[in-house]
């Protein structure tokens, strides 16, 4: 673990040090905040309506109306930019001819990967707790329930540890940080939109897809439900990843 | 205390190296020598676990390379033909990193570091960034990393190449003060910097090893002498003997399998009378040929490569 440490470590000051990390958090803020401020401007003006028609009694509520669209507009956006973040992590190492120094050193193959996985993750952590300055927001206008909110963010960064895990893994494949990238991108959205094939598939095969679908785990995350089913789903599915990678990068030795 | 045994390395159906045997003892300075592609690299990387063999046993201080890969890997500084250098980190953090990922701690570590910055010459770029660096210096931070953890064994591949000649002076040196306190091996297509550095040289070509020995032994023998490989099928005792009493046979080499590695004097054609012993004597002759012309044929590309950097 200690080792995992050091290489994530050294990972992080090399993305605090590159220009990839601001340009890609200031990209991913301005998209976020534009979305997150249209959706609250609409929400302003429904209660504004539903103030004017109080027979109605419509009952609005800000975790459902404002939060959860929100995280899972954000969900989509580090879909597309988690792909940048990870490319680097291997197929830099590969291509630079650093990674020997990796692997001639006393570390098991697993703290690297480890490593590997944990600065990526600390990097978008800190990219969704910059952005979190939204809800603070919403925390000091009104009260939105902070049950919800909580398992919201948790339920999307398992989705980021998701993604992530595709991207640290896809770059295992290639020294090619734009191969890598792309190949997270695709099989991320794939696994976002397999879950769609389950109404023209049969039932079975159809439940099937939809459980294997990364999304639909995460609206349960958003209404403030943590299911069992649904925590393993997401660590089964980055240590799935992770675990193919180790494989990829071991037998890359015996070729 | 590295033995290395029957290695065989295949990249796909391209064999690299092919049943290397040799041992180096501790405190030894070993160069690898042969023509580019002839399986130095390669061996190097499986000495540092890097790659496991396709076959064949590699012992580093009892240790097995492919079953205690961890212990080997904490003795071992290597420095691969490209150094590697992350080249968005300082000389200092770069050198920190490695120490740590070598398994140092503490303040060991920091102290360690400074001493291989002062003992590599980079207390005057030591803030700077690697990418900025000029190759030699470059080299240099390599050569550092490998050392930094301290380790008993340094593997260095190719250290010099690419170097200008003033560069190529200062690293020899360095690892000539390194050769004190280290078991050392490293690989070159330069006949001349093993001849500088090495105490025994391993002559590799086409992925086998064309010769072993003391670079003194080895000129002498180009010189004054040729080689005969003699075979035979029955275990004789007295065929050592009876060898080194031909007059013009310098001196005799036992080998695996009844094969003897005969060093005669130049232009003695012995192979008529070894012949003619082997029959008397029912040795049971399976082969007889002479050995000096590949290893010449070695050292005329390796000389010849040396003019080519030098001019």
């Amino acid at each position: 673990m200690r080792s995992a440490w050091i290489i994530a470590k050294r990972d992080l000051g090399s993305f605090f040090n590159s220009p990839i990390f601001y340009v890609v958090t200031t990209v991913f803020l301005i998209i976020y905040s534009f979305i997150f401020f249209n959706i609250l401007n609409f929400f302003s003006f429904q209660s504004f309506q539903a103030g004017q028609l109080q027979a109605m009694g419509i009952n609005l509520n800000l975790n459902e109306m404002v939060i959860e669209p929100s995280l899972q507009n954000m969900s989509v956006i580090l879909l597309m930019i988690i792909p940048i973040i990870t490319m680097r992590s291997f197929a830099d190492e590969k291509k630079m001819k650093t990674f020997r120094l990796l692997l001639s050193s006393p570390v098991h193959l697993r703290e690297i990967i480890l490593g590997k996985f944990l600065a990526c993750m600390i990097v978008v952590a800190v990219m969704i707790l910059i952005s979190s300055y939204s809800v603070g927001f919403l925390f000091l206008l009104g009260e939105p329930e902070p049950g919800p909110v909580i398992t919201g963010y948790l339920g999307v960064l398992l989705m980021a540890g998701c993604f992530v895990s595709v991207g640290i893994f896809a770059s295992s494949l290639t020294d090619n940080q734009i191969i890598a990238a792309v190949l997270t991108f695709g099989f991320s959205l794939f696994m976002w939109v397999i879950g769609w094939g389950a109404q023209a598939a049969g039932s079975i095969t159809g439940q099937v897809l939809q459980y294997i679908s990364i999304v639909d785990h995460l609206e349960r995350f958003l209404k403030g439900l943590v299911n069992t089913s649904d925590l393993v789903y997401y660590l089964s599915f980055i240590l799935f990843n992770l675990f193919l990678c180790h494989r990829v990068l071991d037998s890359n030795r015996w070729r | 205390m590295i033995e290395v045994e029957n290695l065989t390395k295949h990249y796909g159906p391209r064999r690299a190296i092919n049943n290397l045997t040799f041992q180096v003892a501790q405190g030894e300075v070993v160069g690898f020598l042969g023509p580019n592609g002839a399986g130095k690299s390669t061996t190097m990387n499986i000495l540092s676990c890097i790659l496991p063999a396709s076959s064949g046993t590699v012992r580093i201080q009892g240790y097995d390379t492919f079953e205690h890969s961890l212990e080997i890997r904490k003795m071992i500084g290597y420095l691969p033909e490209t150094p590697p250098l992350y080249p968005d980190m300082s000389v200092r953090d770069y050198l920190m990193f490695a120490a740590r990922v070598r398994g140092m701690t503490g303040k060991r570590t920091g102290n360690a570091v400074e001493k291989v910055i002062g003992s590599c010459s980079l207390t005057d770029v030591s803030h700077r960034i690697i990418g900025r660096l000029s190759k030699g210096y470059q080299q240099r931070v390599g050569l550092a990393q490998a050392m930094v953890h301290d380790p008993d064994i340094l593997i260095l591949d190719e250290p010099t190449i690419g170097l200008d000649p003033i560069q190529i002076i200062e690293i020899r040196k360095l690892i000539q003060e390194l050769a004190a306190s280290h078991t050392i091996i490293l690989s070159s297509h330069i006949l001349p910097e093993i001849t500088q550095i090495c105490q025994r040289v391993i002559i590799i070509n086409e992925g086998e090893i064309a010769a072993v020995d003391s670079l003194e032994g080895l000129t002498a023998s180009l010189r004054k002498s040729e080689r005969l490989s003699l075979t035979v099928r029955n275990e004789a005792k007295q065929v050592e003997e009876k060898l080194n009493s031909l007059e013009q046979v310098l001196s005799v080499l036992p080998g695996e399998k009844n094969q003897f590695l005969l060093e005669c004097e130049l232009n003695s054609n012995l192979q008529d009378e070894i012949a003619r012993l082997a029959l008397e004597n029912q040795w049971g002759l399976v082969e007889l040929k002479p050995l000096s012309l590949t290893l010449e044929d070695i050292f005329l590309k390796l000389t010849i490569e040396e003019k080519d950097v030098q001019a």
